[in-house]
């Protein structure tokens, strides 16, 4: 089933991608013949199949319940584009 | 002098051990080649003179006490997708300008533990998106290589071609990769070089900036089979960092590339000709099995009938888990960020300004696909595809020891000559490479032979999961019976 350019918009928002108004209709065509071209897979017979995550079949590890990290205030900060005091500062969320 | 151009990574090390050169003379001539050939070739996204002669001093330190690593003092290439404490990472991305991790990657911190000198991070493809190094935010890197009698500046692949070409234009003696549908193997095979993707699992992910977990696998260039044996014994190991880690010894690799390859049966799959694929590199494929044939081992004719779905099912895992992935970069904790009037709009603005726009492309299919009312239609039909192609692989392997495919379906293209092009054409180029991403199982590609115009091809061979040591040997017997000698001509 082909997309829209309104369907391009609400995906670019779900993304959280600011897509300018004039790529709408290039982004639709692009996202099309993409989604066109995975249809292939519709040949193909997946009844009882069980889908595959992962290539590794082994139980995910589990280690002792222990603090092995942290006290790295200053090594997390050193990146982020604002911070104040020991925080990350962000725009205002909250009304 | 010694030309240290042409010098193979056991070469390199062999010749500090013995001490014909100091490693500090090493790094210097390496860090001086880098810097000469990056207004012609771009492969570098930074180069660290300083940091290189530091640790190059503590290898020769090591050295005269006849201490040191099975790499000790030789200079490694890393790609910028790995985490190198201190200095810039980016993936090639804009997004990530300036961030510099405060942690090393667990692949660079054991391939320093052996010794390896860094001295330069290596372009890629935005976030290792892309088969030709053209989506970079640092521009397109220029293959060492070019045809006969042209000018033209041609592709050195990718996501990992910064890597290739600096090991091809003969600046390092190893280089390391990260290879999602292909890339590692595929820009190898555009530069004459061999390129390892491990079993997933066999090298931890951890410190690597991800793209799509599943599926990404850290593994090195070089310009030898055994040297490539080397670094991938090297570089692999179990990591608790990293959950998904292969908890098992790592074998002697560097030993198994000069096994004999006697008795084992090769499979060659019918589902690897295609449409339009050049004769030349049929004509290698034959010659290639012929090769292994007059060594001793049983060629086999095989069917992978799933073949043909891999690269439409990779179209749908790997960007559902980039977009995943790739949530991680709001402009909040670190990269760059564009101020907005709150934080959505913060959010919107920075990711429009930060990511490229196949980057972009990748994410909105992504999440589309992992979308309510499209995930059962497209995300999960591709993860039971995904079985339905590892169990091709799991037939396959019960009837033969290893496969041998072409590499590429072409040789190196010319950078531009796909812009126009859809982008499923651009997809096509990991065609042969992808389905050992999806099955998680060892492959690699050796170089084999020159095309007509001179630009070299490669053979790919696939073993079964943790069988490195199988895929190595014949490789190794391919590298042997090829002579594959040549090197590009000096030209930046």
């Amino acid at each position: 089933m082909p997309v829209t350019p309104e369907d391009v918009q609400r995906i670019a928002r779900l993304a959280r991608i600011a897509e300018p108004a004039d790529r709408l209709d290039a982004l639709t065509g692009e996202l099309n013949g993409i989604l066109k071209w995975v249809e292939l897979l519709n040949e193909v017979d997946v009844a009882g199949v069980e889908p595959m995550t992962t290539a590794v079949q082994t139980p995910l590890p589990l280690r002792e319940d222990a603090v092995t990290d942290g006290a790295m205030r200053e090594a997390v900060l050193k990146n982020a584009p604002r911070s104040e005091e020991g925080f990350f500062v962000a725009p205002k969320s909250v009304e | 002098m010694t030309d240290f151009s042409s010098l193979t990574l056991h070469e390199a090390a062999e010749g500090l051990r013995a001490k014909s050169f100091s490693a500090v003379e090493l790094a210097e001539a390496t860090v001086a080649a880098a810097e000469a050939a990056q207004g012609a070739l771009n492969c570098f996204t930074s180069i660290d003179g300083e940091r290189a002669v530091e640790m190059a001093r503590a290898s020769d330190a090591r050295l005269a006490k006849g201490e040191g690593g099975a790499l000790e003092g030789v200079p490694v290439a890393i790609k910028d997708l790995f985490a190198v404490k201190g200095v810039e990472t980016t993936a090639s991305s804009n997004i990530l300008k300036g961030f510099k991790p405060e942690y090393e990657s667990t692949v660079t911190q054991n391939l320093w533990d052996a010794g390896a000198v860094f001295f330069a991070k290596t372009s890629m493809d935005e976030f290792a998106m892309g088969s030709s190094n053209e989506t970079a935010a640092t521009g397109p890197v220029v293959n060492p290589w070019r045809a006969k009698g042209s000018e033209a500046k041609l592709t050195p692949g990718g996501s990992s071609g910064g890597s290739a070409a600096a090991l091809a234009a003969g600046i390092s003696y190893g280089a390391t990769g990260t290879d999602t549908g292909g890339s590692i193997r595929q820009p190898a095979a555009f530069t004459g070089l061999v390129g390892v993707k491990p079993t997933y699992g066999r090298c931890s992910r951890w410190g690597v900036v991800a793209f799509a977990s599943s599926l990404d696998h850290p593994g090195p260039f070089a310009k030898t089979v055994k040297d490539a044996a080397l670094l991938t014994q090297v570089m692999a190991g179990h990591d608790p960092k990293d959950s998904t880690s292969y908890p098992g010894a790592v074998p002697d690799f560097a030993a198994s590339a000069g096994r004999s390859v006697k008795g084992l049966r090769i499979g060659i799959p019918k589902e690897y000709r295609v449409d339009g694929m050049p004769g030349e590199i049929e004509t290698l494929w034959r010659q290639g099995a012929k090769w292994l044939e007059e060594q001793g081992a049983e060629i086999v004719d095989i069917s992978l009938p799933m073949t043909k779905y891999a690269l439409p099912a990779y179209y749908i895992i790997a960007p559902a888990e980039a977009s995943s992935n790739l949530a991680r970069y709001d402009g909040i904790r670190y990269g760059a960020r564009v101020e907005g009037a709150d934080l959505i709009d913060t959010y919107e603005k920075t990711r429009a300004a930060g990511f490229g726009l196949e980057v972009q492309r990748r994410i909105m299919i992504g999440t589309y696909v992992l979308s309510a009312g499209y995930y059962d239609a497209y995300y999960l039909k591709a993860l039971k595809v995904r079985r339905r192609i590892y169990e091709d692989f799991t037939a396959a392997f019960g009837q033969v020891d290893a496969i041998l495919t072409p590499a590429t379906p072409s040789a190196a293209f010319e950078i531009g000559s796909k812009a126009k092009a859809d982008p499923i054409e651009m997809y096509l180029n990991d065609i042969f490479t992808v389905t050992a991403n999806i099955a998680g199982i060892p492959a690699m590609s050796v170089p084999a032979g020159l095309d007509k115009s001179g630009l070299p091809l490669g053979l790919q061979v696939i073993a079964p999961a943790l069988e490195e040591e199988t895929m190595f040997a014949v490789a190794g017997a391919i590298e042997r019976a090829a002579g594959f000698g040549a090197k590009a001509e000096t030209w930046w």
